[in-house]
């Protein structure tokens, strides 16, 4: 298993999310995490990456076997855990070039060339369809929507994370930039097939462009496992109100 | 051989009679500098921007003569200057692809060399001392020309005490593609450095001059009071750059104006990264039709610091434009404000000017002010100001630490990224100089 959630408890602020969460997910898998508004899948996908802000009241998140939860949100990310957020933040006059190659010696260890490190960069930018001017621009300045998201990918396809969380990434997204995002996604299933992939959504809508191996749909602080993708559809039809547990 | 001749403090007129002789100056100038004494006794010290009261005339050193003369080769400056300039880089910049250095060190230039290509060129870069007794007409036409001695207390104690600093002159249709380069350093406790410095260029030349100036830290104040004058003669083009790094209890004011006639372009680039108090505030007056203003600044505020400074621009010709962009950063209690003048006069017709500055605020217990003056009356003109405070987020920090980087690498990413507007403008060897000093900068800042 490449992440082992063991009994985790959440907490936000004063108010406690997540009861007792036990998850394993194994390399090459994709998992789709739903829920409604509120449930807490962000904070979750925070509290792995390691974001401030949520706090793990109880249990342990293990990745590939190691207590990460002291860990800082650096280390977690040297080590190969990515989050795509949901709203990716704008650093003017940092290029993309400058701070992805920093990212990729953070995470390699190794110190790259400009060079060698800006073929890498057009490689993996010629594979998502992005124009190399990507390359010099400010990191999400003045970037569209879609363009962030697929910006964001294009740091995974560079950093070759283990883990890649994804929140939200269909938010706020035409159908035509989501047809981009989705096939930058499946480039980057392709160019790495062992690695794990957690989608955090609340509309099914991106799931329709990857395949999903299980679903976990989180509601009232307690998760709801299934293997496939039967659920989405039941979800689609009576909503989240199906996981009410006073909805009897 | 002695470093140093009259160590006396305090400032009167036997001072600057004695000062003007030893310099074997002509009756003129003598007369100007008492003329400037004079002024400067009769001036207020300015209670409009930062706090002057830890400066004390009558302990400051007004003139250090340092050892004999001036060095046109490297290889004759003393070692311990060589080990200064080493510090800061200047050997490495002089082999590589200096067109010229004049160092002040103390209150002499010490060296300066000029490649043989400008001199055969008719280039004039010399020491002001020099250009005095060597170009008097010239000097004499130009010399106050733009800030005269009544312009403000401390260009008036300049104007009674200058020693040393660059007079450039750049012949009619030459252009100077490597910049020329002047070190300033305050070398003697208690120093007073009052460096003068006077650019000419005449029509359709271009010359971009690069000063750097630093002292080491000592117990007691010293005082930095320079004067620069630049004349851009018709289609001229001059670029100043300074990187000023002061120690932290230099009270650095100076006084830069330039005036642009017909078509000309002056460009200020303007870095404060030390010194106790900066005031400081870059001055173009465009004067001849269609001539632009340039002004980059960049000012660095750590404890103790206050940095008030800025840019003036002064339309008085139509279609003159200008642009101004302010940086400012604020850290560990430290003060930056910008102070800006912007002026269209009634005979400036369609000009056009922008005016952005931006402060970055790295900690809750800095600060930073804005006090823009927008004077325009002429209803052609068309004038943008955008001004803008930022701290620097928890949320960008942790976005680019979900990446890999260590919260170090993160702000000094930021930072850089913050400055980029002004180090886009520096020759090379200065951009590297500048991010290794935020870098270093940033070191104690980091919690």
């Amino acid at each position: 298993m490449i992440l082992n959630l063991e009994h985790c408890s959440l907490l936000i602020g004063q108010k406690q999310l997540i009861n007792d969460l036990s998850l394993s997910i194994a390399p090459g898998t994709v998992h789709a995490l739903m829920g409604p508004n509120g449930s807490g899948k962000s904070s979750l996908a925070h509290a792995i990456m390691g974001v401030p802000g949520p706090i793990i009241t109880q249990g342990t998140i293990r990745f590939n076997g190691i207590d990460s939860n002291d860990l800082p949100i650096h280390k977690r990310a040297q080590q190969g855990i990515f989050l795509v957020f949901q709203h990716p933040y704008e650093i003017p006059g940092v290029t993309v070039r400058t701070f992805l190659k920093e990212a990729y010696q953070a995470r390699t260890g190794q110190h790259i060339s400009v060079s060698d490190f800006s073929t890498m960069l057009y490689q993996a930018m010629d594979r998502l369809q992005m124009d190399r001017s990507y390359a010099d621009r400010a990191v999400n300045d003045g970037f569209s929507g879609g363009e962030k998201k697929r910006l964001e990918l294009l740091q995974a396809m560079v950093l070759k994370p283990e883990l890649l969380l994804i929140d939200e990434i269909d938010s706020g997204l035409d159908v035509d930039a989501l047809k981009l995002v989705a096939h930058a996604l499946g480039q980057l299933r392709t160019e790495l097939p062992q690695m794990a992939i957690i989608i955090i959504t609340h509309y099914p809508r991106i799931l329709e462009y990857i395949p999903v191996d299980a679903v976990h749909v989180l509601s009232e602080g307690t998760v709801h496992s299934y293997a496939g993708t039967a659920i989405i559809t039941e979800i689609e039809q009576k909503g989240y109100a199906l996981f009410s547990q006073d909805r009897s | 051989m002695t470093r140093a001749t009259h160590p006396e403090l305090g400032l009167s007129a036997d001072r600057v009679i004695a000062i003007s002789r030893e310099k074997n100056e002509p009756q003129w100038m003598t007369d100007a500098r008492l003329r400037s004494l004079e002024l400067f006794f009769q001036k207020e010290m300015p209670d409009w921007g930062a706090d002057l009261s830890g400066l004390d005339h009558q302990d400051i050193h007004y003139y250090i003569k340092p050892i004999d003369g001036q060095k046109h080769d490297w290889q004759d400056i003393p070692s311990d200057i060589k080990e200064t300039f080493n510090a800061l880089g200047i050997p490495q910049a002089e082999q590589r692809f200096l067109a010229g250095v004049g160092a002040q060190y103390e209150s002499e230039m010490v060296y300066k060399k000029l490649k043989q290509q400008w001199v055969d060129q008719g280039v004039l870069f010399l020491d002001m001392n020099d250009a005095l007794a060597r170009h008097p007409e010239l000097f004499k036409r130009y010399f106050g020309s733009v800030i005269p001695a009544h312009d403000n207390k401390f260009a008036a104690l300049n104007g009674a005490v200058w020693s040393g600093g660059s007079f450039i002159y750049v012949p009619k249709g030459v252009r100077i593609d490597l910049p020329l380069q002047a070190y300033f350093r305050i070398n003697a406790e208690r120093m007073g450095q009052f460096e003068r410095t006077l650019i000419i260029a005449d029509e359709d030349s271009f010359v971009h001059y690069v000063e750097g100036c630093s002292a080491p830290l000592y117990r007691r104040n010293s005082l930095h009071s320079a004067v620069v004058e630049l004349i851009a003669l018709p289609g001229s083009h001059i670029r100043y750059t300074t990187i000023q790094n002061w120690s932290n209890n230099v009270y650095n004011l100076v006084t830069k104006r330039a005036i642009a006639h017909e078509r000309a372009t002056v460009e200020w680039i303007d870095g404060n990264f030390g010194s106790k108090v900066t005031m400081k505030y870059p001055c173009v007056v465009l004067k001849g039709e269609r001539s632009r203003a340039t002004i980059i600044s960049i000012a660095l505020a750590g404890k103790g610091q206050h940095q008030d400074a800025g840019g003036k621009v002064i339309h008085l010709a139509p279609h003159t434009q200008s642009h101004v962009v302010a940086k400012s950063i604020s850290q560990q209690g430290g003060r930056s404000s910008y102070r800006g003048l912007l002026k269209i006069a009634k005979t400036a017709d369609k000009a056009r000017s922008r005016v952005q500055c931006d402060a970055l605020l790295l900690d809750d217990y800095s600060r930073s002010d804005t006090y823009p003056t927008v004077d325009v009356v002429n209803p052609t003109a068309d004038v943008g100001h955008e001004a803008s405070v930022s701290k620097l987020s928890d949320a960008q920090l942790n976005y680019l630490m979900s990446r890999g980087l260590s919260q170090a690498q993160a702000r000094s990413l930021m930072i850089t990224g913050f400055i980029d507007a002004f180090v886009k403008e520096l020759p090379m060897e200065y951009a590297v100089e500048i991010n290794r000093l935020i870098a270093h900068e940033m070191e104690g800042s980091i919690g």
